[in-house]
């Protein structure tokens, strides 16, 4: 189970890649997002799969998840988020003032 | 355990909070702002002085006993980079109040610097990998918003490029995190040091680290400097200043700390590596800095020579560098700010920002130009000023490392900025005036004085350095002898439980 997820994440992070190096805003801005999904995933499998119940301390529990690296992707969640809900607004503004989608167009309007 | 030690996170974070219900009051948002900032270096002052006698201190959160908590860790080291954080800032906020105009006041310029603070001040301190991560993250969600305020297109540009490699910089910090987590199963920065040095730094633990140096040097500046001149560079001066005194530092702290507490056992590899980085780092930022004709891109080229000369003094890796890199980043964040503050001045005073454009400035401006000539003078390692102490500890730490190269180049590099900033000097300031007495801008003597105060403080550095030196001694032997930290941190039952 473990390796069929680091495969998944290095195919996301195949994918990510792809788009962050094209030119165009919407792209780069999916590629983030794909990428930070990819990491996720990364930690939650570094705290290892299928180890049993619920994380909750029981009497009797013996064997449970490891609930740490679901609260330290909670938090990664929320700040890639913000941090790309702040990137379209920036990328749409970008669009209202120069009139350009992509890092070329941009370049080239701020030349003249 | 004290409360105190989550003031100078809570301060400004609180403060920020409350000012954005106040947009439209100007004077109570600069009271405010001035207070908690203010508030913040005297809180580190005095914790300062507690940790002298009661030695490193320490908060957990929630009263959950370290190992399975969050906690903050003040000893010396972190908390004279919170004095001076919060002392700079707070300068700048002054430059700030005269400078900045109304419509970056009405858009909330105040509470993103207290909140970009707020997380500086969370790097600092905190003592556990993870809750660096997010404390890193607040101070860069503040800073993207402060290098867009105004909106102008090469701001926004340049936003664009900054955010987008900060994303890429805080995707390799989690994915180093998860290796870390994976490879020892704990986060907190001595349980981290303690298993490390059971199991010994073996192969996947070296490259681990790598790859948080490959982190922290993207956010220092440290030969992955590419981005930071142009970003450097947009925003308005107090803004810039903000940056430049601040954002490099916390790399740079977090660079010294992981690697003096955590990845210390193959320093053949990791201090080697770190070595070569800041020489090239030296270089590179040597030649930007002569080949640009923009003042803000020079200074923002010196901020880079100075991560540089700074990571030179680690990479010797004895105390005695050690003590000398402290001393300098302490130097370096007020000089930063005073050089931007400056540069900032003659940019809007002229209206012009290259280096051929401006000359003559001495005449109108003098007390300006003298300012400028004392950054410069300090920033060269001129004695009454504080860059002096830092460069000659340095020095002796690189000789007594027997690492000439290094030397060589790090005092080498001290000419290149003084050639640097000496031009900026002569055509600016020097020669024919190319603005009359009757056209020149009014300087009022409130947007000066807080170049004054950070030149005063400079000085004062200078001077004072044997009032810093116990401060300093103490924050070197920390780093050296991790011991202490590891020992402060884990009671001795969680040591022996493990």
């Amino acid at each position: 189970m473990e390796t069929l997820i680091t495969l998944l994440v290095g195919v996301l992070v195949m994918v990510a890649v792809y788009l962050l190096l094209s030119r165009n805003f919407v792209r780069i801005i999916l590629g983030t997002a794909i990428l930070s999904h990819a990491i996720h995933l990364l930690i939650l499998t570094m705290g290892g799969l299928k180890k049993g119940g619920a994380p909750l301390l029981t009497e009797e529990g013996s064997t449970y998840s490891d609930a740490l690296p679901q609260a330290l992707i909670l938090t990664a969640i929320v700040i890639s988020f913000a941090v790309t809900a702040f990137l379209l607004v920036l990328a749409y503004r970008i669009y209202r003032e120069t009139g350009a989608d992509n890092l070329d167009d941009v370049r080239r309007e701020s030349d003249d | 355990m004290t409360n105190a030690l989550v003031l100078p996170v809570l301060i400004p974070l609180l403060t920020a909070i409350v000012l954005t219900f106040f947009r439209n009051s100007f004077v109570l948002q600069r009271i405010l702002s001035f207070l908690a900032t203010a508030s913040s270096a005297g809180v580190g002052v005095y914790l300062l002085l507690r940790i002298q006698s009661e030695g490193i201190l320490r908060l957990d959160f929630g009263g959950w006993q370290p190992p399975y908590g969050i906690l903050f860790v003040g000893d010396s080291f972190a908390l004279l980079l919170v004095t001076a954080a919060a002392t700079v800032t707070s300068i700048i906020l002054l430059y700030a109040f005269s400078t900045i105009g109304e419509s970056f006041e009405k858009m909330y310029v105040y509470p993103f610097m207290l909140f970009l603070l707020a997380g500086v001040n969370g790097s600092f301190l905190t003592g556990d990998v993870f809750n660096l991560f997010v404390c890193f993250e607040v101070m860069l969600l503040a800073s993207y918003a402060l290098l867009i305020l105004g909106g102008r297109k090469v701001q926004l540009v340049e936003a664009f490029t900054y955010i987008t490699i900060n994303v890429l910089a805080s995707w390799f910090f989690l994915l180093a995190i998860a290796y870390l987590y994976g490879a020892t199963g704990t986060l907190n920065m001595a349980q981290l040091a303690v298993r490390v040095t059971e199991n010994g730094q073996g192969p996947v633990l070296t490259i681990i680290s790598l790859i948080f140096l490959l982190v922290f040097s993207l956010k220092a500046g440290l030969l992955l400097y590419f981005w930071l001149p142009g970003s450097y560079s947009a925003p308005p001066a107090a803004i810039a200043a903000l940056f430049g005194a601040l954002l490099t530092k916390v790399g740079i702290y977090a660079l010294i700390r992981m690697f003096t507490l955590v990845f210390h056992h193959s320093p053949e590899i990791t201090q080697s590596i770190i070595g070569i980085m800041a020489a090239l780092t030296l270089i590179g930022g040597s030649i930007g800095a002569l080949s640009s004709r923009d003042i803000r891109q020079i200074i923002s080229y010196n901020v880079v020579i100075a991560v540089g000369f700074i990571l030179v003094g680690f990479a010797a890796g004895n105390e005695v560098a050690l003590q000398g890199s402290i001393y300098y980043v302490l130097h370096d964040m007020v000089v930063k700010a005073m050089l931007f503050l400056a540069g900032g001045l003659m940019i809007s005073l002229t209206g012009k920002a290259k280096i051929g454009e401006i000359s003559g400035l001495l005449r109108n401006y003098p007390t300006l130009g003298w300012l400028f000539f004392i950054a410069m003078l300090s920033l060269t390692g001129i004695p009454p000023f504080s860059g002096f102490i830092g460069k000659v500890l340095l020095g002796e730490g690189l000789i007594e490392a027997e690492t000439y190269v290094l030397l060589t180049l790090a005092f080498v590099s001290s000419l290149f900025v003084l050639y640097s900033l000496l031009r900026i000097f002569l055509n600016c300031f020097m020669g024919e005036a190319i603005i009359s007495s009757e056209e020149q801008v009014v300087l009022k003597k409130r947007t000066l004085l807080p170049i004054v105060l950070l030149g005063v403080l400079t000085l004062a550095i200078g001077i004072g350095a044997d009032v810093l030196a116990p401060f300093v001694n103490d924050a070197a032997s920390t780093l050296i002898d991790p011991q202490t930290y590891i020992e402060a941190v884990l009671d001795k039952e969680a040591l022996l439980k493990r």
